[in-house]
């Protein structure tokens, strides 16, 4: 019963209609919300499927937002073609750590994944020439999305409308492809890996290179989430890519299920829903959050949609049984 | 078909294998038998990639395998099943096996086609041979311990290989598991022709099935040949076999043989 509602492209449809139906302020927060999405699925690749835990992945997000931005903002460069680069340079560079990050395992992939990380950030903290150092780079330039104002229903809203329906499109498209990623061959090979990793070897696999091949392709969406971020955000910050930002990803996961495709999804919306819930009432946001998730975690250990999940088929375990 | 020629391994101090020689020939079913702490799992370990030996070679189809990684070995098709059910716990019965037969197919690469059905048919018949198609949609890690060391031999079999090495196929298993595994083994072993190398702890398994049994004590290969050989061997005999028939039943304590007759070798 509950299989047979297309949940996904009910939600598709509900977050097309929010620049229409909502205020300025709540379309930004449901762009905000996509992005972070992305770049916690992109995450999840490692992290659920693999078993890989990075701890340094908003290196990957901050690589895309400079590359995007400083394409667009210094060079001119149009936003497809700063987009891609962005994937490419956060892909290329994962592709680099990664090939010394597969080499280790646990803890120690996890510790060498935050280096490498803090590595970025101090580059992007220091070089003033190209990233602006400490202070950033500011007036991110928009797509031009003046083409849009051509289109029914949506043709008279401001930029920040049109900004949302690109980054829905855009974030949608990749969600479809690492879903694709997910349920395909190699995708099932990844989780052999999570789940034994020798037995693996001992299937034919190198495990080494299917990870770093994960690690890339994570690092490559983590990037298009940076990219579209730093636009978003009108400007692009060292803080990108510093550890609290890797930890903040690695709870969206964790939060909303990492055994779900859709759980990291669920963990960005809930997160950030929170974060902004709490800011508007108290000044001590941060620990009424940590209370919040210390009791979220507790109350669904496998994750907000891991729990639901196993509930739903329960339910329906039950009813089939009577 | 396996080759193993002068191999030797310490770890530390410690000479887990010393000088180890046989062969077992194609087709043949071997089997590696010792004490506790004989060096039969390292003995493994090294055949199939898992730890590199100090010196000695290793020929497998006439290739020599010394310094491979383990996937490399595999692909040359040597599968091999380990002391303690080695699966992926979390995956479906189904998932497993299928996830070996990508592995040896090549489709692991593919990063777009949906994997629910593919090489479908391959595993529902690999399922059947082992008999366990009622449990397709059982969570591997929930079957019991015999169950899960079929599956294991399944995982091992999608990979089509020429050679299985089991490392003690019916270890904790009740003996109403261990005959139907015996059979199993059997009937599987002469429709892939395939070539077997096992450890094993119960005497009348090894030679119930056997056709050449290699004996190793303290990290050395002391006896080699045929099972009435070895059971006519007076080295095999005092350190190993009579004992064990003094005990009666399965020799779960022959580590302790091992010990005292250490000071007699």
């Amino acid at each position: 019963m509950l299989k047979r509602i297309p949940w996904v492209l009910l939600a598709f449809i509900v977050a097309l209609a929010i620049p229409l139906v909502a205020s300025r302020f709540h379309t930004s927060l449901a762009t905000d919300i996509l992005i972070l999405a992305l770049f916690a699925t992109s995450l999840n690749l490692l992290l659920g499927t693999t078993g890989l835990v990075s701890f340094g992945h908003a290196a990957y997000f901050s690589i895309g937002a400079y590359v995007c931005a400083i394409l667009m903002k210094t060079h001119g460069v149009p936003f497809p073609l700063a987009f891609l680069a962005a994937g490419a340079g956060s892909g290329l560079l994962a592709a680099l750590f990664g090939y010394f990050c597969v080499r280790l395992t646990k803890i120690y992939f996890a510790m060498l994944t935050l280096a490498f990380a803090q590595i970025v950030w101090a580059v992007c903290f220091k070089w003033n020439n190209v990233t602006g150092g400490e202070q950033g780079m500011n007036n991110v330039p928009y797509p031009d999305l003046n083409w849009m104002k051509s289109l029914p229903l949506i043709g008279d809203l401001r930029i920040g409308g049109h900004y949302y329906y690109l980054t829905l499109v855009l974030v949608a498209t990749c969600l479809w492809l690492l879903w694709r990623i997910t349920r395909s061959p190699f995708g099932r090979i990844l989780t052999t890996i999570r789940e034994n990793a020798e037995r693996a070897e001992f299937i034919g696999i190198n495990v080494r290179r299917y990870e770093l091949v994960a690690f890339v392709i994570a690092g490559t969406f983590a990037g298009f989430a940076g990219a579209l971020f730093g636009i978003f955000n009108r400007g692009v910050f060292p803080d990108f890519g510093y550890w609290s930002k890797s930890a903040e990803v690695l709870i969206m996961v964790i939060l909303g299920g990492m055994g779900q495709f859709l759980g990291p999804f669920v963990g960005a919306l809930t997160l950030t829903l929170l974060n902004q819930q709490i800011t508007a009432y108290t000044e001590y946001w941060p620990m009424a959050l940590g209370l919040i998730l210390i009791v979220l975690l507790y109350a669904f250990p496998a994750g907000i949609l891991g729990t639901l999940a196993s509930l739903v088929r329960r339910l329906r375990g039950a009813t089939e049984d009577a | 078909m396996l080759e193993v020629k002068g191999l030797n391994k310490s770890f530390g101090g410690f000479k887990a294998t010393t000088d180890v020689s046989f062969t077992v020939e194609r087709q043949q079913i071997a089997a590696v038998i010792g004490p506790n702490g004989a060096g039969k799992s390292t003995l493994f370990n090294l055949i199939t990639g898992h730890i590199a030996p100090d010196s000695g070679i290793v020929r497998f189809a006439g290739k020599d395998i010394v310094g491979m990684a383990p996937y490399a070995i595999c692909r040359l098709g040597m599968g091999r099943s380990f002391q303690h059910a080695n699966i992926f716990p979390r995956l479906t019965v189904f998932e497993n096996l299928q996830a070996a037969f990508i592995a040896h197919r090549g489709a692991s690469r593919n990063l777009w086609r949906n994997a629910k059905s593919i090489y479908e048919a391959e595993t529902i018949q690999l399922m059947r041979s082992l008999g366990m198609q009622e449990q397709a949609v059982r969570t591997a890690g929930t079957l019991s311990h015999g169950n899960q060391k079929q599956l294991e031999l399944g995982i091992a079999l999608a990979a089509d290989p020429k050679m299985l090495l089991l490392d003690e196929p019916t270890a904790g298993m009740s003996s109403t598991e261990t005959r139907a595994t015996i059979e199993l083994l059997q009937r599987i072993a002469t429709q892939r022709e395939l070539t077997l190398l096992f450890t094993e702890h119960d005497m009348d398994v090894v030679f119930a099935i056997a056709q050449k049994i290699a004996v190793l004590h303290q990290g050395r290969l002391i006896a080699v040949g045929t099972p009435a050989e070895v059971r006519a061997n007076a080295d095999v005999r005092r350190i190993y076999l009579g004992s064990r028939h003094d005990e009666g039943g399965a020799a779960r304590s022959d580590g302790s043989v091992g010990a005292t007759a250490g000071g007699t070798v």
